[in-house]
């Protein structure tokens, strides 16, 4: 394990990052807001009791309104046995506003009586193409993956979302938005693709909750070759 | 074919239907047949429209005919072996022509069958040396010197298999059964090859993403790149493979203890190809070995290319970071390949003048010496 000042550009460095990333999006994401990690400035590592501590300097950038900013987080990757998440702190100079937008009041009124429940598949699909209307669906998902992104990654993981299989509306509650979502997430370190199967909740003032997470088994059977005659 | 004509007619249709839609036909022989749409009133010549798309494994290979066809004096076509499969591995031989034996850059695309923008940057780059070598002194010079061999798709069963539908997109290896009551498929080529082979980042489990086979070189389609590899090792002045994710440019080898001689050398042009990758749309690419900036591993192709002395040796991890992954969009393939094919060109031109300029160099600096040393011993004569 790499300790002292990391170089920004190896992988240590990069790895933690991307956990601050996936906390960012926990926190403030939303199907009009998500963020995605620029570059690593600097960043440092240290052993501590039963634990590993990052401090790492950032820009990360909100990709719908482009806009970015300078960020400093501290990260402790629990050791021992067990898996637990990692704990992360940030705090962020220009990029995070705590007002919901008026896009993100308006899907929210859009979506929220229950006339025309909303559904979609493979966003984006086999050729990255996605339709207007499915984007913040697909934002929506990139900010539920990030709670279990964040609460799976360790120092030897790095997530990604590669897509949202399925989603699916379900009624209203409580002034929630709920959707079941399918996403699949990209795990760089052992190139897996893994199912997991979602609730989520979400409203302006709420934010995105995930209620119940469900790993999906990875399907060998499904290995079996199709008849490929070309 | 008609499956996927039908799905690229609605997939032109679903994304403009704003726009008319014509139907172009390149010559009777090409198969693929385009929708060509109207965007913004100016209408799109085929050819922009078709490098700006993703291609299943018969418009690839139309298109290699096609490239041959209209370039009969530089391309030529050449099949080196075979996929599990029993498909042709084909690379394309572009230079121009001479009587001797001429030094040689390779490229490889596809190696991974999910990792769609790589085949889209070989026909890319192909395209852009045959744009440009009438015109261009540079790329003239190096068409003269130089042969490229390009294998736009290297790992065939895979990427057909990933084009077959939605639930085999993300499909990474080979397409070989498992052995010895394994029943998964697939062995992931870039950890095959007989270097330092099943030592570091893979897994026996013939189920694992990085399955190296049952033996180094198990796989046919490693067997071939090692068979043309080692026939032309004296001429490779540049050996690039081409992958996605990540925006990386790494550098051998994989296994962390292990330095290329050269490394210095390597970090030197890697950090300039880099630099013109930059130069074309801001996007950074990060530059280092595999242990250093990604993982650890044994068996690449890239690795084996270094050992047998290829000296510059590069893999290149195109767009993007992560946002969509192996799903890039088709509206980033000419992009992604114009700053790639900066960095290549960057790599293959300081190969290039390496081999062709320091040699000359060396006799300059050498003829000097002597006439110095002449003069300065006729001098004391006199």
């Amino acid at each position: 394990m790499t300790t002292g000042v990391l170089n920004p550009s190896h992988y240590p460095a990069r790895r933690a990052a991307t956990v601050v990333q996936h906390y960012l999006n926990t926190r403030y994401g939303s199907p009009y807001r998500w963020i995605f990690l620029s570059k690593v400035h600097s960043g440092s590592a240290e052993d501590m009791a039963e634990m590993r501590k990052y401090q790492l300097e950032l820009t990360m950038q909100e990709m719908i309104s482009n806009v970015s900013g300078q960020c400093s987080a501290e990260l402790l990757f629990p050791g021992g046995e067990g898996q637990s998440a990692p704990q992360v702190q940030a705090s962020c100079e220009g990029l995070l506003q705590s007002n919901p937008t008026a896009q993100e009041e308006a899907f929210y009124q859009q979506h929220r009586a229950s006339n025309n429940m909303v559904s979609g598949s493979n966003i984006p699909d086999s050729y990255g193409h996605m339709e207007p209307s499915m984007k913040p669906f697909w934002h929506l998902g990139g900010v539920a993956s990030s709670c279990i992104m964040l609460r799976e990654s360790n120092e030897s993981t790095l997530y990604n979302m590669a897509q949202v299989a399925n989603f699916t509306q379900l009624e209203t509650e409580k002034d929630q938005l709920r959707f079941n979502y399918h996403v699949l997430l990209h795990e760089m370190i052992s190139q897996e693709i893994i199912h997991w199967k979602l609730l989520v909740t979400w409203s302006p003032e709420q934010g995105v909750k995930v209620l119940q997470t469900e790993l999906q088994p990875k399907c060998h059977d499904c290995e079996a070759p199709p008849n490929t005659t070309n | 074919m008609k499956d996927d004509l039908t799905r690229q007619t609605n997939r032109n249709f679903i994304k403009n239907s704003n726009h008319q839609t014509k139907m172009y036909s390149l010559d009777v022989h090409t198969v693929c047949v385009c929708q060509c749409t109207v965007l913004s009133g100016v209408e799109e010549t085929t050819e922009r429209n078709y490098y700006s798309r993703y291609h299943n494994m018969s418009e690839i290979t139309a298109w290699m005919e096609q490239m041959k066809r209209e370039n009969p004096d530089v391309v030529s076509s050449m099949v080196y072996g075979q996929t599990y499969e029993r498909r042709n591995i084909t690379l394309l031989k572009i230079g121009l022509s001479s009587t001797g034996r001429k030094k040689a850059i390779w490229m490889d695309c596809g190696i991974h069958a999910r990792e769609w923008i790589a085949p889209a940057f070989c026909q890319y780059f192909v395209k852009e040396i045959l744009r440009t070598y009438k015109t261009d002194t540079k790329v003239n010079e190096m068409m003269k010197n130089l042969d490229f061999y390009i294998t736009p798709v290297l790992n065939i069963d895979g990427y057909i298999y990933s084009w077959h539908n939605e639930s085999t997109r993300l499909w990474r290896k080979s397409r070989s059964p498992g052995t010895g009551g394994c029943t998964c498929y697939g062995t992931d080529l870039n950890r095959n090859f007989y270097a330092n082979w099943g030592m570091v980042g893979v897994s026996t489990d013939c189920c694992n993403l990085f399955y190296c086979g049952t033996k180094a070189l198990s796989e046919s389609e490693a067997r071939a790149v090692t068979d043309m590899l080692g026939k032309m090792s004296e001429d490779i002045l540049a050996f690039l493979t081409i992958h996605s994710y990540g925006q990386q440019l790494l550098v051998p080898y994989g296994h962390p203890n292990i330095s290329a001689p050269n490394h210095d050398e390597l970090m030197e042009v890697g950090l300039g190809a880099a630099m013109a990758i930059m130069a074309v749309n801001g996007m950074d690419y990060t530059v280092g070995t595999s242990p250093d900036i990604l993982y650890p591993f044994s068996g690449s192709s890239q690795d084996f290319a270094r050992l047998i002395g290829i000296p510059l040796s590069f893999t290149f991890e195109l767009r993007d970071k992560g946002e969509h992954g192996f799903e890039l969009p088709e509206d980033q393939i000419q992009p992604t390949c114009e700053e790639a094919y900066a960095g290549a060109h960057h790599i293959i031109t300081y190969a290039h003048d390496k081999a062709f300029y320091s040699y000359a160099a060396t006799v300059t600096a050498t003829l000097w010496t002597t006439l110095l040393a002449a003069w300065v011993s006729s001098a004391i004569l006199l």
